[in-house]
């Protein structure tokens, strides 16, 4: 069995203060595995603070995890030294939330483009770097004479997103790490680039993790989905299913908080409980939960709720449990 | 609690809110016109802009970004810098034309007429003073007699309002969470009871649960001090939660205004009908239109239809040299659109 990428049991814990130390578990025990052979679009779900970001950092190797083990084609990211460690820095690329900051503003856009073609040595001569940089922008559905040569503030920023999307495509990723790559761009110009993320999955091979608060989009461009709430996972599995047929109390609330663009879907009505500080064993849900149970303060595992679909969540208690390392067999691709 | 509401607006203003109030606008916005000059050139940012609001009324303002949400929102708070002038018009609060008011007439509107609370608000709160002392300062500049208790009567009513808990007046920005700090921005437009609150994508940052509960906030806050609100955004799903009424702007102009069920379900104008079918929904997953072509700049705009570049329609000749005119139709809906201009409103 080929893994792209696998997870095993990662938590981060980031700590402060030395004499009455505090720690905040921002990951526990995630499991998560890609197959090489399958590319797919996984989104992982979740507020601010449920430490979607965390992940996306242990991913592209920013951070390290305190427990468990990052393993990418076979080898453990933490250690990866010279050669390989450039190849992964290639393979696995990124596109970000604020398409207006990641660009030097006194360097045209194709700065962004030469650096990575020279620091991976991608091309032999200045023509085929402009034919790899052609073909990258074309991709994304830019014509490279409207982009090439301006300046960042030349551009809307729909068109930077889209350069930052050439950019990863440019060096033949095997997986994008997509941090809320649309939450900053206009409703408008959304549709355009994850239709552009959509087709780099589909005619290219590459996997994408799509990490975001907004379930509309993930529900559109993803296949599978998992859900975090500070930290843990809440419940997974099938996108349209978890969407559509939402199990776990919080995804529910979160289901049921989208504005969704339709008259005749309205908010529902039931009151929210406001977060509220503290409690770290058991479920952490619990003090906003409306049917949190006196079984809540322990931490409950994952319940199979069918074959594409899991919760953590004690109301499935009848159903067999799953472990969380076997996490992604339910998540299909 | 109710009657210090109640004191409050006799206190304000020369009459309660009566039947009188609720026909008539509270708001009127009369060809209002913006202008950057630039360096490369004039922009038109705000072009003819007119709309009327009552109290009570929810309207929403959508658009790319550069099509004037912002500009308007600052032209009507008079809060436009240079190079950017506001070159006519007028925005009626009450029976108080805003545009002819000195500059200390206009600090005092502020807050207490209109107020606005701005794209980010929640990272405009001091982070070295307590939250208390912000909002105790905003109604000193503009009751400078209200006593001491009065006034922290006054803030611990907003921070109930908004479902806070009167504790966050001793708090410090950084001790409260994003949707807390949020709602804090909105207790502070409210302390005077401001008969239109603007609030310019107020949860643009925040995700969908604390979203809605902002936006729920909003609402009740609304119904309490019945003040008409102006909702600056892009999000379609938020307006069609929201929203009575939907004005969508396009380079600087207001090219369709109507009621959020006639939006969405028909709407008129090329351009709200590429923005409503860009819209994802339940139902068809996978599909992504967006709207074709760019938002023009300001400073170099098409003839004619500033959107006919963009247009299903747009290629006649009478669309590249006419500008439109905004035609009002039967039900009372408003479009800017040729398409419209022999179905226009008679009598």
């Amino acid at each position: 069995m080929d893994n792209l990428l696998e997870l095993k049991n990662v938590s981060k814990v980031y700590s402060r203060g030395v004499v009455n130390a505090q720690s905040t578990i921002a990951l526990q025990d995630i499991s998560l595995t890609l197959r090489e052979d399958e590319p797919t679009i996984l989104t992982v779900a979740g507020e601010s603070g449920s430490g979607k970001t965390t992940l996306a950092m242990l991913l592209l190797g920013f951070i390290t995890p305190t427990t468990g083990q990052i393993v990418y084609r076979g080898k453990n990211i933490t250690t990866l030294q010279g050669k390989e460690r450039m190849a992964y820095r290639r393979e696995v690329q990124a596109v970000f939330q604020d398409p207006f900051a990641v660009f030097n503003p006194f360097y045209t856009v194709d700065h962004l483009l030469t650096v990575p073609i020279r620091r991976f040595k991608l091309a032999k001569s200045k023509a085929d770097a402009r034919n790899r940089m052609d073909e990258a922008l074309t991709a994304v559905g830019l014509r490279p004479e409207d982009v090439l040569g301006r300046f960042p503030h030349q551009l809307s920023g729909g068109q930077r997103q889209r350069i930052n999307v050439a950019r990863a495509l440019l060096l033949k990723p095997r997986l994008l790490i997509a941090d809320e790559p649309v939450s900053m761009v206009d409703a408008s110009l959304r549709a355009n680039i994850l239709e552009t993320l959509r087709n780099l999955q589909r005619d290219h091979g590459v996997s994408i993790i799509y990490i975001t608060h907004d379930l509309t989009t993930a529900y559109h461009i993803s296949k599978s989905i998992i859900v975090l709430y500070r930290g843990g996972v809440m419940e997974a599995g099938d996108v349209d299913t978890v969407i559509k047929d939402p199990q776990h109390p919080y995804t529910r609330l979160l289901v049921d908080s989208i504005p969704w663009p339709n008259l005749d879907q309205r908010w529902g009505a039931e009151k929210i409980i406001a977060r509220s500080g503290g409690n770290s064993e058991g479920c952490r849900f619990r003090s906003r939960c409306p049917a949190a149970m006196e079984i809540c303060k322990t931490q409950p595992p994952l319940f199979r709720i069918n074959d594409h679909h899991t919760a953590a969540c004690y109301l499935y208690e009848k159903q067999p449990e799953v472990a969380a390392e076997n996490l992604s067999e339910l998540l299909p691709v | 609690m109710s009657s210090a509401v109640a004191d409050a607006r006799t206190d304000s203003t020369a009459a309660p809110p009566s039947e009188k109030a609720a026909l008539a606008p509270v708001l009127r916005v009369q060809n209002l016109e913006v202008t950057y000059y630039t360096d490369l050139g004039r922009a038109k940012a705000l072009d003819d802009v007119s709309f009327e609001l009552r109290s009570g009324e929810k309207l929403g303002m959508v658009g790319e970004s550069g099509s004037g949400k912002s500009t308007l929102a600052l032209a009507m708070m008079r809060m436009i810098k240079p190079p950017g002038r506001i070159e006519g018009g007028r925005a009626i609060v009450g029976d108080t034309d805003l545009m002819s008011l000195d500059e200390d007439g206009m600090r005092h509107a502020r807050l207490s007429k209109i107020a606005y609370i701005p794209q980010g608000a929640m990272n405009s709160l001091n982070p070295v003073t307590r939250i208390g002392a912000q909002m105790v300062d905003a109604v000193k500049s503009h009751l400078s007699r209200e006593s001491r208790s009065a006034v922290e009567d006054r803030c611990a009513h907003a921070l109930r309002s908004v479902d806070l808990d009167p504790g966050v007046f001793r708090m410090y920005a950084h001790e409260l969470s994003g949707g807390m700090k949020q709602r804090v921005c909105i207790a502070i437009g409210i302390l005077l009871q401001p008969q239109v609150i603007i609030a310019d994508e107020p949860t643009s940052a925040l995700d969908v649960v604390t979203q809605r509960q902002v936006m729920e906030t909003i609402d009740r806050v609304q119904d309490e001090i019945n003040a008409a609100v102006i909702l600056i955004g892009h999000d379609m799903g938020l307006m069609a939660q929201f929203v009575d009424k939907v004005a969508v702007m396009y380079a600087g102009r207001l090219v369709e205004v109507a009621t959020v069920r006639e939006m969405f379900t028909d709407p008129k104008h090329p351009y709200s009908q590429a923005l409503i079918s860009s819209l994802p929904n339940l139902n068809n997953k996978g599909v992504f239109q967006g709207i074709p072509g760019l938002a023009p700049s300001l400073l170099r705009l098409p003839g004619g239809c500033a959107f006919h570049p963009r247009c299903p329609h747009g290629q006649e000749e009478l669309q590249r040299s006419v500008r439109p005119e905004p035609v009002t139709l039967a039900s009372g809906r408003i479009v800017t659109c040729h398409l419209y201009s022999g179905e226009a409103k008679h009598g």
